[in-house]
């Protein structure tokens, strides 16, 4: 854990500043672009999240491993923060750029889809009072769920968006200039090490209050 | 020196949006990270072991 608080630490403070200050105002966005440096983590993690709950729910489905399932919940509730954060960035980025706080786009409505599945999840694990079946039974809605990742990630590019398309790209060059670049991918590195981190120490609070109750 | 941090502050008449966007989220990603460490705190001092505090 204190690794995880090193590298939160360095890429946040390294993104903060070159996002804020160090990378030059966008040609068209003017500084409103800076918005950027927080949307795009919440959006990335909101989905990162998800697949990492799909894929726990599978290893909880097919291998029985218990610690797959508490992963799995106790994701649910950060995984759904960063997509509430992700929606209301987004909100605050699109109304001086688009005129306007939220419109029905593919985008934003299957973002919008993705944050009711995590309060779907962590409402049908709470109503259930036996921990084995809820366990499954959220497993099976994650796993139904897991068809809106696609849809959110491919939005953009079936259907005519306001949203813009992918600016950062896994497998070819990105198409943003590497002094904006660099202070992106910090922030994206400092929300995943946060998003370990509490995975971490709320799975902690679980193990030791279940110890302490036996 | 003041008016560079004026400009700043100011971010081209952005100043709502962007420091907005970034007090939400940096506080309420704070709260969370906070949330669990309390808890264990809690814990700790329920089973009469040392805290960090």
């Amino acid at each position: 854990m204190p690794y995880l608080v090193v590298l939160l630490s360095l890429s946040l403070a390294y993104g903060l500043v070159g996002g804020l200050y160090l990378a030059p105002p966008d040609y068209l966005q003017g500084e409103g672009f800076r918005i950027l440096y927080v949307h795009v983590p919440c959006a990335f993690l909101s989905l990162t999240v998800y697949a990492a709950m799909a894929f726990f729910a599978v290893s909880g489905l097919v291998w029985r491993l218990k610690l797959a399932f508490r992963m799995m919940t106790e994701s649910a509730g950060i995984g759904a923060l960063f997509t509430f954060l992700a929606l209301l960035t987004g909100s605050l980025w699109g109304k001086p750029m688009w005129g306007t706080f939220w419109i029905w786009d593919a985008r934003l409505t299957s973002e919008l889809i993705l944050l009711f599945l995590y309060l779907g999840t962590m409402a049908l694990h709470a109503a259930i009072p036996n921990r084995r079946v809820a366990d499954q039974a959220t497993a099976v809605l994650v796993l139904i769920g897991f068809v809106d990742i696609p849809i959110i990630h491919y939005s953009v590019n079936w259907w005519n968006t306001l949203h813009q398309g992918s600016t950062l790209r896994l497998f070819a060059p990105s198409l943003i200039d590497p002094q904006m670049l660099y202070p992106l991918i910090a922030m994206i590195v400092a929300f995943a090490a946060y998003y370990a981190l509490v995975l971490l120490l709320r799975l902690r609070c679980v193990f030791a209050a279940e110890l302490g109750a036996r | 020196m003041l008016i560079a941090l004026k400009q700043f502050l100011l971010m081209d008449g952005y100043a709502t949006y962007v420091w907005s966007a970034y007090g939400i989220v940096l506080g309420m990603l704070a709260i969370q990270l906070f949330k669990p460490w309390k808890r264990w705190q809690k814990l700790l001092k329920q089973q009469h072991l040392p805290t960090d505090e």
